[in-house]
């Protein structure tokens, strides 16, 4: 699948789109695949600070419990409520559901994150083991 | 077929199957609850006992009465330790005169066999592992019947829940036939010779007779959702060597008026002691799913239990869970807590079983 290149990516398959210091983040269409059907997603507060690589919140699927890792530092603004009664949402449209946006403490930290193409040849090469 | 594998005590199983066939857990299961679906279970053990004292045999070492089993017939039981807790749970079909069958679990298989091997040679009978020799495949639904009758000359009307028969399927003769599972629905689970080509080829007959009626194939996510919402036991979760029959509930499947079998002296004590534990039914009412091994926790927040199985419950739209508590926590509605990442959240005891199939009109 082609990844939407207006985002960067993570190893944890997060993806972070950001406009000036303000980011939507969610997860990748490979992370909902591998999850399957989505059941819950929890979602920090509003104000709550994310530190990059630091988990913030959980999704789950049937079967499993998932920590999600923030792709970046920064302070929650909002978290989408439709999530709460809609999870099933992340699975049909991964790309286009942010969980959180956040106001970025340290734009920079996005720059050694992935591309969409990157993001592709990791997903292609861990499905390879 | 695409399905995302898993290993399963040593087998290579499917957890669900893809979301483009029109799978995954929640499709599964709904399918087994509305339609059909299929399940290879051939991990399960075999084991057969026949011979002049094969009904002994059986009666010694299982807490159901098998003597109340017409040929034909099956029920559920259990082997026991001289404890009184559970070496596995097994169907027990009477195939013959005296010759029986004990379906097991597959991560017990060896234990099992090697169990009722050891704990029968005082009776004139023999004792095969089967497991081998079979490919298990399990057709689950209300739609199963017809399903399978499309493929054998045995009428599927004449064969009562928990009976068995056998039938030439798919061009396999003599094939045994019962109308038992693990799903809480109505179904089948046929036994082919194990041979691959030929399991393989029953497999893929299924999936095309079962495409009119929506059949899918179905993996181990939706085989433990189905059974949570029926309440039906898990060995390792709601039975195991360490819980005897009175907490897991089981009171209805073990026959104490049969004079002797293994467990029996130390169920009997056990019985007049009472438990201080018991298995109930507990519905999420704040957001969050209980899941296995969660702690339960009274309304003050102190431990008093544990979660054996928990899960959404894609057929009830609620999350649900089977937990160990004492019984003076466990009345109908009572609120408790279940621990979930280290946050105490509302649940209330409800009954069981969560979920129960509707009764056909006659």
């Amino acid at each position: 699948m082609a990844y939407p290149t207006d985002r960067k990516y993570t190893k944890e398959h997060e993806w972070i789109q950001a406009s000036g210091a303000a980011a939507a983040i969610g997860i990748t269409d490979h992370a909902q695949e591998s999850l399957g059907d989505i059941v819950f997603v929890e979602l920090p507060t509003v104000g709550s600070e994310l530190a990059a690589g630091k988990t913030f919140g959980t999704v789950e699927s049937v079967k499993a419990v998932s920590d999600l890792y923030a792709p970046a530092s920064g302070t929650v603004t909002e978290t989408n409520a439709e999530l709460a009664t809609s999870p099933e949402k992340v699975n049909k449209d991964p790309h286009g559901s942010w969980m959180v946006k956040i106001t970025l403490k340290n734009p920079g930290e996005l720059d050694r994150l992935l591309s969409a193409a990157d993001y592709e040849k990791f997903v292609a090469e861990e499905a390879g083991h | 077929m695409g399905a995302k594998m898993v290993d399963f005590n040593g087998w290579d199983m499917p957890v669900e199957y893809p979301a483009a066939i029109g799978c995954g857990i929640i499709n599964e299961h709904m399918a087994v609850r509305t339609g059909v679906g299929i399940f290879d279970v051939s991990h399960m053990g075999d084991i057969r006992l026949a011979g002049p004292q094969a009904l002994a045999a059986v009666q010694d070492i299982s807490m159901n009465d098998a003597a109340r089993l017409a040929v034909g017939q099956a029920q559920y039981s259990a082997l026991l330790y001289p404890s009184g807790a559970f070496v596995d749970d097994v169907i027990v079909h009477r195939l013959g005169e005296d010759e029986y069958l004990l379906v097991i679990n597959a991560g017990t298989r060896e234990k099992d066999f090697n169990w009722v091997r050891d704990n029968t040679g005082q009776f004139d009978c023999t004792v095969e592992n089967l497991s081998d020799d079979f490919t298990q495949i399990a057709i689950q639904g209300p739609k199963g019947v017809d399903v399978l009758q499309k493929l054998t000359d045995a009428d599927l009307s004449a064969v009562k829940f928990y009976w068995v028969t056998r039938g030439t399927v798919c061009g396999l003769k003599n094939i045994l036939i019962a109308r038992t599972g693990y799903t809480a629905e109505d179904g089948f689970e046929i036994y082919v010779p194990a041979d691959e080509a030929g399991s393989a080829r029953v497999w893929k007959e299924i999936l095309s007779a079962g495409k009119e009626f929506g059949l899918v194939p179905c993996g181990l996510g939706a085989r433990n959702t189905l059974r949570l919402e029926g309440k039906l036991p898990l060995y390792g979760h709601e039975i195991s060597d360490t819980i005897n029959v009175w907490e897991a509930g089981l009171d209805r499947f073990c026959k104490m008026e049969k004079p002797e079998f293994v467990g029996r002296p130390a169920l009997e004590k056990a019985k007049s002691e009472g438990v201080t534990r018991t298995l109930v039914g507990l519905e999420m009412v704040e957001r969050g799913i209980a899941r296995d091994g969660y702690k339960v926790l009274d309304s003050g927040g102190r431990e008093i239990g544990y979660v054996t199985s928990g899960s959404p419950a894609p057929f009830l739209k609620k999350n649900i869970g089977l937990a160990y508590m004492p019984p003076e926590f466990a009345a109908l509605g009572a609120s408790v807590k279940v621990e979930i990442r280290g946050q105490g959240v509302g649940a209330r005891v409800v009954p069981t079983p969560f979920y129960k199939r509707p009764k056909k009109n006659l």
